[in-house]
């Protein structure tokens, strides 16, 4: 399996990460060999067999609907990297 | 009075603490003053927490303690710490300070242990080495020059070099076992759900688990008490089948060890493989009965893991992108998804990036089934494996990793030749199994680790089996050049 750089810049734009063109060179080489290593599944037959998505068989767990307080609004901004009357300031979407 | 915490175990900080022979506040400075005089070279620790551990060991001395009040732990920095710098080893998370403390974190709390510091780890767990933090290499106590392992490098390094008597790691497919063997001390990797994932950072959701580092197996299952159970903000926690046993076995008689010989051969180099039959005679002169297993899809473990892991990194790693918390980078001008793409691309380091890339690609249309599917699909069979294996044995043997610790440097730029440090542990996380390594022996002068695997929520029985084991082997936990360098 060969990833190609247009193949790396588009899955970097669904990552939303920006890669400087060496990264792209590089990612294209490496997700290259690490996907060659897996390959080898696709000799497997797994017809019949269901996908593991939790290891454990837990049932569906539900609780509650009780109402409790929310963090203070102002405790959460104050992580933020930039906010506004009481909410996440960002950039333009466009 | 002064103690050397060299070599000091959990139970024996208990014995000096009951016998007023020493106070929870000397106690807690003698951990810390060894970690400022010593971990310059070795960098387990990214932060300590000086005045707070002083100020509640003091709060101890002054209000009365019993069981395990007033012993130290180090806190992987993946673990969230109310108002306290928690970074995950990544500059995206830089003077990120917590709302809460993880489950874990309450929990150590509770039991009245008291936290020395964050110890440094592979960016978000990404990594088998500890070299892939941001804030620079944990150092291996045993050789300098070598890696301790990883990611939870600093946790496992804490412990043996004497920084702490007890580590919180995670382990999402080896994390805490293979540094605990690189490192020569006790490592648990608990049950999927047996302990609270709450306020650990995210990784693979479906593979991590909170875990202990000890010196001893004893104390490993008193640090295991402590964070074990059901937390009601963690929906896959549950509350285990029976209390955790701090064991006093001496003999094997009556356990049945599987011995997976297809696994065996993945890599392991020849000292390492003679240091786990070594471990094994001594397992059959205790009384064991040994049996060749097979576990005829554990060998695709590796490139199911490293499809199935990366693909959830991907998703839980979304959420870093410079609004909510942590960093921004963000020039004049941006748009919302140039800001998105400035502040992801040099807050995470390469290795998170190359894992971001080939999760969201296994993910993406067209290859979801041929890659993500897939990968399901065998961890179904290597769950089979196991399950059929477990019919005919108490407990698998395996060496913890297939090398002893190797040269800083060495694989970390090839990416494939470090995923292959997890060849014998990822089988575990992908069933969702417990396991434990355990020291068993020096190769080339470097400890080696016995990984002990065994059903869902047998945490017991691995821990009676290792500590039989563990007594036989006599293992001594102290690097050789910290012991010179005291001496």
């Amino acid at each position: 399996m060969s990833i190609s750089s247009d193949d790396v810049q588009h899955v970097a734009r669904l990552a939303n990460l920006s890669l400087t063109e060496d990264e792209v060179a590089r990612m294209s080489e490496q997700l290259s060999g690490i996907l060659g290593h897996v390959e080898a599944l696709a000799g497997l037959d797994l017809a019949g067999v269901p996908p593991t998505a939790h290891a454990l068989d837990l049932e569906n767990v539900t609780r509650p609907d009780r109402p409790r307080p929310s963090w203070p609004v102002d405790e959460v901004l104050a992580g933020a990297p930039a906010a506004e009357s009481g909410a996440f300031r960002v950039p333009p979407t466009s | 009075m002064s103690v050397e915490t060299l070599g000091l175990t959990a139970e024996r900080c208990v014995e000096l603490l009951d016998g007023g022979e020493i106070s929870c506040r000397e106690l807690v400075e003698a951990y810390l003053d060894r970690i400022e005089a010593a971990d310059g070279s070795l960098n387990c620790f990214l932060r300590t927490r000086r005045e707070q551990a002083l100020s509640e060991a003091e709060a101890l001395d002054r209000n009365g303690r019993s069981g395990l009040q007033g012993v130290p732990i180090a806190l992987k920095d993946i673990l969230c710490v109310r108002g306290e710098e928690t970074t995950a080893g990544s500059r995206i998370l830089e003077g990120h300070r917590p709302l809460f403390d993880a489950g874990v974190v309450t929990r150590a709390r509770e039991a009245g242990l008291i936290p020395l510091g964050k110890t440094n780890m592979d960016e978000f767990a990404m990594g088998s080495s500890t070299e892939h933090s941001a804030f620079g290499a944990t150092h291996n106590p045993w050789d300098a020059s070598l890696v301790p392992g990883g990611s939870s490098g600093g946790s496992a390094a804490a412990v043996a070099a004497g920084f702490a008597p007890l580590s919180l790691g995670t382990d999402t497919g080896g994390s805490i076992r293979q540094p605990a063997a690189l490192c020569g001390v006790v490592g648990l990797k608990p049950t999927y759900g047996a302990v609270s994932r709450h306020g650990l950072i995210a990784f693979g959701s479906s593979l991590d688990q909170v875990g202990p580092f000890a010196l001893t197996v004893r104390d490993t299952a008193l640090a295991l008490a402590v964070i074990a159970g059901h937390d009601a903000c963690d929906s896959t926690s549950v509350p285990l089948p029976e209390p955790v046993r701090v064991p006093d076995d001496d003999d094997l008689r009556g356990v049945t060890l599987g011995i997976p010989l297809d696994l065996l051969r993945q890599g392991v180099e020849p000292g390492v493989r003679a240091s786990f039959d070594a471990a094994l005679t001594r397992a059959e002169a205790l009384g064991a009965t040994l049996r060749e297993i097979t576990l005829p899809h554990a060998a695709h473990a590796l490139p199911a893991y490293y499809l199935i892991a990366p693909a959830e990194a991907s998703a839980n790693l979304a959420r870093f992108d410079g609004v909510r918390y942590g960093r921004r980078l963000e020039e004049p001008g941006d748009t919302i998804v140039e800001m998105y793409g400035r502040t992801r691309s040099r807050g995470f380091g390469a290795e998170v990036k190359r894992r971001i890339m080939l999760g969201t690609y296994v993910l993406s249309a067209g290859y979801y089934d041929a890659y993500y599917g897939t990968a399901q699909r065998v961890r179904t069979l290597i769950r089979r494996d196991f399950d059929e294996a477990f019919a005919q044995v108490d407990l698998i043997a395996t060496p913890a990793s297939p090398t002893v610790a190797f040269p800083i440097g060495a694989r970390i730029d090839d990416p494939w030749a470090m995923y292959a440090c997890d060849v014998l542990t990822v089988p575990v996380n992908l069933a969702g199994l417990p396991g434990i390594s355990l020291p068993c022996g020096l190769s080339d002068g470097l400890p080696v680790g016995l990984q002990l695997i065994g059903p869902a929520f047998s945490e017991n029985a691995i821990l009676e089996s290792a500590h039989a084991l563990e007594q036989d082997i006599a293992f001594d936990p102290v690097p050789p050049p910290l012991r010179e360098a005291r001496a």
